[in-house]
């Protein structure tokens, strides 16, 4: 059972590492990168704790393999703020409560700037179906769906005021 | 959990892919979206030395129509088929389907044929190739074939597909103007299987039943085609005891297993239900 050598951008950083065909995307990410943000959940692809963007894409990384992403580009949950600044998402979690014990948090926080890209202005039914593959144990969803909505609020106004 | 070791391979072609399920024989498996195949894997009840993966063959994905057939690669993922404007236009169903499976995240990476090919009652799209009447295409060595989906099925993941084929397309029949359809899906909560699940195709004529397809979902170790049901359909007014007649004839062919989703006698009884829900939904859509 041979590694395989795998080129991954990881956050706008290249890595290069020989891994095991087996390794899954977020033992990757946690043991070899020491990217620890990105938690591990249920392990069968429901909790979406270990959602991460590949490609522009959210995915569970517990059930991709490392060795798929080969020449791909990873985000994690470490690659959302920039210069010490909050992204919009994490500030709206941090405003609005979205979290209790915080272990969701991650992967509800890659999923929503996700889904605000493919959907900059959702009703708050859209929030719900858009983050339907996240479990939250504490929360009772409410606060996230205000943070997402808080969020989006944000990143339309960032926007106006770019354009 | 961390599946077991095994050899992997990325081909970019079917053809490299067929080579290599020639040569590796009956240890290789298909990686197609990996939702099933992983998980299973991990708690060891498959253990394949080595995985072929088809993600980088780009000939096995994308939506396009020929003549009056719509074709899908089978590695089109889920989210793609959700958001295909052909779809919605040609084959307005399988949104519909797609929208009720799994979640945003599994929908990037589940794909139709890794669905269909699984072998799995428990997944949506066998049941609804069964009524879309689609035709799936397998490629081997010896080249292609076509096999209905309604013949494809033959046990709890025992398929028509054998160890050295690939499945590559699934054909589908665009619907004419005026077809009915709906899928009725029960489920405990959003990504789960289907407790029950029952899929409809029909056409109406001076309000009558014209012609119907109706499958059902894990209401057996195969997806169901409901014959007897559709039989009792045709050339009827769709009314509350033609409907009622109609669920009961497939509540009679159910064979459910009992699991956390209940019980065989309440599971027989929710594919009735939904039958009866996607029946009138589809009558509405025959306009």
């Amino acid at each position: 059972m041979s590694k395989k050598l795998i080129s991954v951008k990881v956050n706008g950083r290249t890595v290069e590492k020989a891994v095991e065909p087996r390794t899954l995307l977020v033992h990757f990410l946690r043991e070899e990168l020491s990217l620890t943000g990105t938690h591990i959940g249920c392990e069968t692809s429901h909790c979406g704790a270990c959602t991460v963007d590949v490609d522009g894409q959210s995915i569970k990384s517990c059930t991709v393999l490392a060795v798929q992403c080969d020449g791909s580009e990873v985000r994690t949950v470490e690659g959302l703020a920039s210069g010490g600044v909050l992204h919009a998402v994490q500030e709206g979690f941090y405003k609005e409560h979205g979290l209790q014990c915080g272990f969701c948090t991650p992967g509800m926080l890659m999923r929503a700037q996700r889904f605000l890209v493919e959907n900059p202005n959702p009703t708050e039914a859209e929030v719900r179906a858009g983050m339907a593959g996240n479990l939250c144990r504490c929360t009772g969803y409410q606060n996230i769906v205000k943070a997402v909505l808080y969020a989006a609020q944000k990143l339309r106004e960032k926007q106006d005021a770019a354009a | 959990m961390i599946p077991p070791s095994f050899d992997y391979y990325a081909p970019n072609s079917i053809a490299e892919a067929l080579k290599l399920l020639g040569e590796l024989g009956g240890d290789a498996k298909l990686l197609a979206g990996g939702h099933s195949l992983l998980p299973m894997m991990k708690l060891r009840f498959a253990q394949p030395s080595h995985l072929i993966d088809l993600n980088r063959i780009a000939a096995l994905r994308g939506i396009r129509e020929e003549g009056s057939e719509i074709v899908i690669g089978a590695m089109t993922v889920e989210n793609d088929l959700l958001n295909s404007r052909l779809l919605q236009q040609k084959v307005p169903l399988l949104p519909e389907v797609v929208g009720q499976i799994a979640d945003p995240q599994v929908r990037n990476r589940g794909t139709i044929g890794g669905d269909i090919a699984h072998g799995d009652a428990a997944n949506d799209h066998p049941a609804v190739a069964i009524a879309l009447d689609a035709t799936l295409v397998l490629e081997g060595p010896k080249g292609r074939r076509s096999v209905k989906a309604e013949s494809f099925y033959h046990g709890m993941y025992f398929t028509e597909m054998a160890e050295n084929e690939i499945l590559c397309e699934i054909r589908v029949p665009a619907f004419a103007p005026r077809t009915g359809y709906a899928y009725a899906k029960l489920k405990r909560k959003t990504g789960d299987w289907a407790a029950a699940a029952a899929a409809v195709v029909m056409r109406m004529n001076g309000g009558k039943v014209e012609s119907v397809r109706i499958a059902l979902t894990n209401a057996a170790a195969t997806p169901l085609r409901a014959t007897d049901a559709e039989q009792a359909l045709t050339g009827k007014v769709l009314n509350e005891t033609t409907i009622d007649d109609a669920a009961a004839r497939a509540m009679a062919i159910c064979d459910p297993a009992e699991d956390l989703r209940g019980d065989r006698e309440y599971k027989t009884a929710m594919t009735g239900v939904m039958l009866r829900r996607a029946l009138a939904s589809a009558a509405a859509r025959c306009v």
